[in-house]
């Protein structure tokens, strides 16, 4: 393979243009730094592409609101405080398939981005990569603090962190591709479920 | 497929012989087009965007073997292995000695372009290897044994009643259910049962970053991760163009690429795929396939730059009145038109000719690409080089004389408003191309010139 490679560079450099500088990235400065504003933004953004979105106050109403709408089913999560109402011996499973008939994962984000309303998810927060794909509904804990207004912020914030694999999550799996006809549960999860606590 | 003898023109014309089909195409693309419209002006830096990305770009395609190396070296210092392969059939046998290796003869795969021009799922076919295409549309040509007709909305010319049929035949739904919710579903369920069982996945690559080797990977479905995430051994194949400096640049593209593509503010998954998950292996092919020649070529060099969103397709007459097929490559419409006469001159002269030159592609391409300037320029290129057919060549030469020469040009319309009137069967037949899916004009009057010479002497 060292040949191609070789080749594949030789003939880069050759037909290459000369050097054209790197432009920096304008300050696009964002409509406000009102956080009451980006919130809202954020919210709106969420109801658009299909996902629910709740504002809590703590964890015990988060739980009461999984209880009253999850009430069978294989619920894991990741966040210690929600111990009592999900497994969360995610990190020990050797085999991802057997995360299969997950039907609940609840997970926390770093944070959240007002325009697309994704959120960023590191593996350490997933503990196994396969699990916010796989399962049936995804649920997902930030604060609101932690919500930038574009994605100049978020790459701003991840700066150069270290993952093995990450992701930014906007609402549930979807696709149109029949007759662009939208289809919520394509083949990751059928819901997205957003906990903003206050 | 048997498609590659017949040209734009001639595809096109198959496609055209269903009117209100064509309609729907055209409509259903223009809606897209129209969303992408509203989401671009929700944003009052777009403009800015769209120089910044371009600009990148630039500096990318200007620096792209230092940047090569660059990613090489931090994607191993990852854990990936970097395999580098010059043409399609070097990536081809790269794929296949993997799964040799370990032993595998199924592959799930996730959308990727690159391997619909190196046409990997028959090569691999032919080697005793089954690839099951994940993304619901890939699936549904897949079944129906198609090409993608559009590389974001690879089965937009097929209506539900025929993917209804497709899925009673192969996956054994109620003959005659038609309902995209139900369909998704049973495709849901069907490929749940392959991500599960399949040892491999295959997914493309959106951007890749030199400045920490990691590559992004962009869905709406869910299925590059499904497959990526349960299998043994994950292969990632990009086209060299397909580097960015630095991580914090995606930024700019992530903003720009859904927007342009479908008016979505994001995909609903941006995955960043950094090292291999423990106890995986994580193999990335950085494929050639005379991108570097393209480099070469001043004119068109900046098609390098493309982002694959497809807004020059939604936005493009000629491709949504002559459906993705008319173009006979994996990449259709006209970003397709500028990329494809570089991999073969002979074989795709036809397709920088199946433009207006409207310049609509230019307008809405989130890069920048002077698209339509490089379809008229590789226009130049095949006439000179000799790709181009006689019939053409002599109608140009007949314009040529007509256009140079003001007693010539005069007769000429003369003799047209005169034929159109008195022998109007005489152009409006199917012997003239131009009378094909659409009714001649009324002849005027009287042309320009007579009018002016009439009117001038009133006024005076």
């Amino acid at each position: 393979m060292q040949n191609s490679r070789d080749r594949i560079l030789a003939a880069v450099a050759a037909n290459k243009p000369d050097l054209l500088p790197l432009p920096e990235i304008p300050v696009f400065s964002p409509e406000t730094e009102d956080a009451s504003f980006i919130l809202q933004k954020f919210h709106a953004t969420a109801t658009t592409i299909g996902s629910k979105i709740f504002m809590v106050k703590d964890f015990e109403e988060i739980k009461a609101m999984v209880s009253e709408q999850f009430r069978e089913g294989r619920i894991v999560t990741t966040i210690p405080e929600l111990a009592d109402i999900a497994e969360t011996d995610l990190k020990t499973i050797p085999d991802p398939h057997t995360l299969e008939n997950i039907e609940l994962l609840i997970m926390r984000a770093l944070f959240g981005v007002a325009e697309n309303s994704a959120v960023w998810v590191t593996e350490d927060l997933m503990q196994q990569r396969a699990a916010p794909f796989i399962c049936q509904h995804l649920a997902v804990v930030l604060n609101a603090a932690d919500i930038v207004p574009t994605m100049h912020e978020a790459y701003e914030r991840i700066g150069s962190a270290d993952y093995g694999f990450a992701t930014f999550i906007a609402g549930p799996s979807k696709t149109a591709d029949i007759e662009q006809s939208l289809v919520l549960g394509a083949h990751g999860p059928r819901s997205m479920t957003l906990f903003v606590l206050e | 497929m048997s498609t590659q003898t017949k040209d734009h023109a001639e595809l096109a014309e198959i496609f055209n012989k269903d009117e209100a089909r064509v309609n729907w195409h055209d409509e259903t693309l223009w809606w897209v087009r129209q969303k992408r419209d509203k989401a671009a002006h929700q944003i009052p830096e777009w403009e800015l965007l769209r120089e910044t990305a371009s600009q990148i770009k630039n500096n990318v395609l200007s620096n792209l073997n230092n940047y090569l190396v660059q990613f090489e070296a931090q994607a191993k210092a990852n854990g990936v292995t970097v395999h580098w392969a010059a043409n399609a059939e070097e990536h081809n046998q790269i794929v296949h000695s993997l799964l040799t290796k370990h032993g595998i003869d199924r592959m799930v795969k996730s959308k990727s372009m690159l391997t619909e021009e190196c046409h990997l799922n028959e090569y691999l076919s032919q080697h005793g290897i089954e690839v099951i295409d994940s993304d619901l549309g890939e699936r549904i040509v897949q079944l129906a044994d198609e090409p993608p007709s559009h590389i974001v909305l690879p089965c937009i010319h097929k209506k539900k009643e025929e993917i209804g049929e497709l899925f009673h035949k192969h996956l054994g739904t109620p003959k005659g259910n038609a309902d995209p919710q139900f369909l998704t579903e049973t495709a849901r369920q069907h490929l749940r049962e392959t991500f599960l069982t399949r040892k491999a996945a295959l997914t493309g690559v959106n951007f890749a970053i030199a400045e920490t080797g990691e590559f992004v990977v962009c869905t709406n479905e869910g299925n590059a991760d499904m497959g990526a995430h349960l299998a043994d051994i994950h292969i990632a194949s990009m086209g060299i163009e397909k580097i960015i400096p630095q991580r914090k640049h995606l930024s700019v593209f992530l903003r720009l690429l859904t927007r342009s593509a479908t008016g979505q503010p994001i995909t609903t998954y941006s995955s960043h795929f950094k090292k291999p998950r423990s106890g995986q292996e994580m193999h990335l092919i950085l494929v050639d396939n005379q991108r570097t020649v393209q480099l070469g070529r001043k004119d068109f060099r900046n098609s390098l730059k493309c982002i694959r969103c497809a807004a020059c397709m939604n936005t493009c007459p000629v491709y949504r009145r002559s459906g993705g097929h008319s173009y006979h490559t994996a990449i259709a419409g006209p970003i397709g038109s500028i990329l494809a006469p570089n991999l073969d001159m002979r074989k795709f002269a036809d397709l920088p000719f199946a433009s207006t030159l409207c310049g609509s592609c230019s307008n809405v391409c989130p890069v920048k690409i002077n698209i339509h300037e490089q379809l008229y320029k590789w226009r130049q290129v095949l006439v000179k080089e000799g790709y181009v057919g006689t019939t053409k060549k002599l109608g140009m030469q007949a314009m040529t004389l007509t256009l140079s020469s003001p007693g010539f040009f005069k007769t000429a319309g003369k003799v047209g408003r005169f034929v159109m009137k008195y022998a109007p069967f005489a152009v409006s037949n199917p012997l003239n191309p131009w009378y094909k899916q659409r009714e001649m004009p009324a002849p005027p009057k009287e042309s320009f010139g007579e009018w002016y010479q009439k009117n001038r002497n009133h006024a005076k």
